[in-house]
């Protein structure tokens, strides 16, 4: 009695403003519920006993979902019946022993019988269900479940049919079923499906090959003076407040992702659509009908309400390319801080678009980081923002993701592409959002004027400029999500 | 399966006829992903008219909630009642209460209307554009098809509606909601098949037009639009040029009605820069 659907409905419909009479309520429902059940007996008998047989039988002469179902397409004109049973069972054996643990509990028994060479199959396709886990799809025990009664309605045998049946129970969305065409592939064998196979969402395949090695880790590069280790040991939460982000070593680095699991990143409000009971605004004729029904249809005092406030979504854009590795680590924190809200959608851009919201949604940070950096291919390539931007806003912000929404970059704006690409995508955003933000690290150093060309080329169609080096200017940049002016200016907050 | 879709006008590719088996065998609703315009609302048309069941919309938008989605309860027939029951003078408190939650006083609303009409076919329309409280609402009905209404118990389908949802990606829906269905993506056509598709829809439209709008619009697809045309755009063009009574399409016409199948200035400026008539030519049509 007291689904989801049901106690949402209840507070929905008006239970909240009444004060009194809780006690004869449920009793009076409980009731109903008796009366309820009674007639739902009387409805539909055999309910529990036989599942859903009864009604596909009874629904006779016109063929009932369930009734032509139960045909099994001979005209589909797959790929000849190439038995996968066989190939599946050659699976576990070549992947050894590990994936397939208890799988085949009987040994190397050659009997022929059906239930084994069953059991054999499922083995195989729990297998292939492991490997796309390990492939980085989110094939839940659930989904597995589902696979496998898939499976089994279909023709076991035939590839393309346990390809289509994978593909539409394991998948959760698009960016899964790259994975699992690889994995798909990979277990059983290379020839093409029957069905068209996916193209890959024009993902800009070219890779800088990142140099891994002399990353130094304390950042000497672009000229900026390294600060002396002493200085470091002194530093309290106050002063690393206001430290560039560049300049940590390791302790201090511990302490400041301390303070940036504290955040908060909220969306500047707007109104929307639904309604909350409220004293003042319209006459809610929901709440005020209900409330005169409970005391028998006389005139009682009107209810009101009005429209609720709700943050809008942020979209954050986190740049991990080289230039800016040595704020990538801090930032992505404070992404993953951020997208604690639920309306908050994470990606990361270099060389490739990574979206990395579901990465970024364990509560636990580090565990997030790992899975983010499982996940991002590019760390420390190349920039090329003009078009990574324009595939972001091909493949989701257009649609909708960054329609009315707060957009952050957090970028240094040094675009290795054709800034003008980078323009004309940041006005087509412009256009698409309700605010652009633009938050560079390197902002806050003496005499930054953003004279590299990608940033130059953004600039007019960012709404606020901020910087992005230090935990306070991080704290800024919330509050200017959140809709507050962006603060005038002055290169001079560092400690 | 595939051949009672056909029926109705509506092409289907493997997996897509796999997924409508599974729908029906397995019970699962489908969950429909893709750009705009390749025919995800269409699959639910077609879905009903072959199974020759009633097709139940509910187009989701921001801010929907359980009453305008679920059920609803009928107050001013609920106080008209009331009022009549005062007026012949019955006094028995509880009988009058328990009619006034009576199942001739609940408002169905497409979802449950689904559960009540059998067979059914229900359509959630875009479920990215509702929030995402909403989705739990969902959940109970998806799974178990059925839903739970404090004054009344719980009611259920006896033969459950086959349910297709869609959504365009706005934002990803939750994993609780998806886990319960068959996901499917859809893809551009590739031209064989659009071409079959537009044939089918427009048996009107002379061959060789619908021909020549199917290779423009592929050469369109493969431009870098910012919205590239989905089938219901070809089909959209096939009829305008249709109804300008043409027979074929040349380069100049092409541009004319440039407005059926682009949405966006920069897409036709672009559009303008290619060489139409070169692309007709190059499919030797």
């Amino acid at each position: 009695m007291s689904g989801v659907g049901g106690g949402a409905g209840w507070a929905e419909s008006g239970g909240r403003g009444r004060t009194d009479g809780w006690g004869a309520w449920d009793r009076r429902s409980d009731e109903r519920d008796g009366r309820a059940r009674q007639t739902g007996r009387h409805e539909s008998p055999s309910r529990q006993t036989d599942g859903r047989t009864p009604p596909a039988r009874q629904a006779g002469g016109r063929e009932a979902p369930n009734g032509h179902a139960e045909r099994r397409e001979p005209e589909t004109g797959r790929a000849p019946a190439a038995d996968v049973r066989g190939r599946c069972v050659d699976v576990p054996g070549r992947e050894g022993g590990t994936a397939h643990g208890g799988a085949s509990p009987g040994g190397p028994v050659a009997a022929p019988a059906r239930p084994a060479a069953g059991a054999r199959a499922d083995a195989a396709l729990l297998g292939f269900a492991r490997a796309l886990r390990a492939a980085g799809v989110d094939a839940s025990a659930e989904r597995v479940h589902a696979f496998l009664r898939a499976v089994d309605v279909l023709r076991t045998g035939v590839r393309a049919d346990v390809y289509w049946a994978g593909r539409l129970t394991l998948c959760g969305g698009r960016d899964d079923l790259e994975r699992y065409e690889r994995v798909f592939a990979a277990c059983f064998g290379d020839a093409a499906p029957a069905g068209r196979t996916v193209t890959a969402p024009r993902p800009p395949r070219l890779r800088l090959v990142a140099r891994e090695g002399p990353v130094p880790r304390t950042v000497a590069r672009n000229g900026e003076r390294p600060l002396p280790p002493a200085a470091a040991l002194a530093s309290s939460a106050e002063v690393l407040r206001h430290r560039d982000v560049a300049g940590l070593d390791a302790a201090e680095r511990d302490q400041l992702r301390r303070l940036l699991a504290a955040f908060a990143l909220r969306g500047e409000v707007r109104r929307t659509a639904r309604r909350r009971p409220a004293r003042r605004g319209e006459v809610d004729p929901h709440r005020t009908v209900r409330e005169l029904l409970q005391r028998g249809g006389e005139p009682a005092r009107l209810l009101r309400h009005t429209r609720a406030d709700r943050p809008r979504r942020v979209v954050v854009l986190v740049d991990v390319s080289g230039s800016m590795a040595p704020y990538a680590d801090a930032l992505l924190r404070f992404a993953h801080a951020a997208a604690r809200g639920s309306r908050t959608e994470v990606f990361t851009v270099g060389t490739r678009l990574t979206r990395v919201t579901r990465e970024l949604s364990h509560r636990d940070v580090d565990l997030a980081m790992a899975a983010l950096a499982a996940a991002v291919p590019d760390w420390r390539g190349g920039t090329r923002l003009g078009e990574l931007l324009r595939e972001f806003l091909d493949r989701w912000g257009q649609r909708g993701m960054a329609r009315g929404a707060v957009v952050v970059m957090l970028s240094d704006g040094w675009e290795r592409g054709d800034p003008e690409l980078l323009g004309a995508q940041m006005r087509r955003l412009h256009r698409l959002a309700h605010r652009v933000i633009w938050a560079n690290p390197r902002k806050a150093r003496p005499g930054y004027a953003p004279l590299a060309a990608g940033m130059a080329a953004a600039l007019p169609s960012v709404d606020a400029f901020v910087e992005g080096h230090s935990l306070a200017a991080l704290e800024r940049l919330a509050a200017v999500v959140r809709g507050a002016a962006p603060a005038p200016v002055e290169g001079a907050d560092r400690a | 399966m595939r051949a009672r879709l056909e029926e109705t006008g509506y092409l289907v590719d493997d997996g897509l006829a796999t997924a409508c088996f599974l729908a029906l065998r397995l019970h699962r609703p489908i969950f429909c992903e893709g750009d705009a315009g390749v025919g995800k609302t269409a699959l639910a048309s077609a879905l009903a008219g072959a199974l020759d069941a009633p097709l139940i919309r509910l187009q989701c938008h921001e801010g929907i909630d359980a009453s305008q989605a679920l059920y609803d309860w009928d107050f001013p027939r609920q106080l008209l009642h009331l009022r009549a029951a005062e007026a012949t003078g019955v006094k028995d408190a509880d009988r009058l209460e328990g009619e006034l939650y009576d199942r001739r006083f609940l408002v169905s609303r497409p979802l449950l209307k689904a559960l009540e009409t059998q067979p059914s076919v229900l359509l959630v329309d875009e479920i990215d554009r509702a929030d995402d409280e909403f989705e739990a609402f969902l959940l109970e009905l998806l799974s178990e098809f059925s839903v739970t209404i404090p004054e009344l118990g719980t009611l259920r389908a006896e033969v459950p509606p086959v349910v297709v949802l869609t959504s365009n990606r706005t934002r990803e829906v939750h994993d609780a909601l998806k886990r319960r269905c068959l996901y499917h993506w859809f893809d551009h056509p590739g031209f064989a098949r659009e071409l079959a598709i537009v044939r089918r829809r427009l048996p009107a439209v002379s061959a060789r037009l619908a021909e020549q709008v199917t290779t423009l619009v592929q050469a369109l697809r493969s431009q870098d639009l910012l919205k590239p045309p989905g089938v219901a755009e070809t089909i959209d063009w096939a009829r305008a040029l249709d109804a300008l009574g043409a027979n074929e399409v040349d380069a100049e016409l092409a541009v004319a009605t440039l407005g059926s199948v682009l949405k966006y200035r920069e897409d036709t400026e672009r559009a303008r820069g290619l060489d139409l008539a070169a692309v007709l030519a190059a499919r030797g049509a």
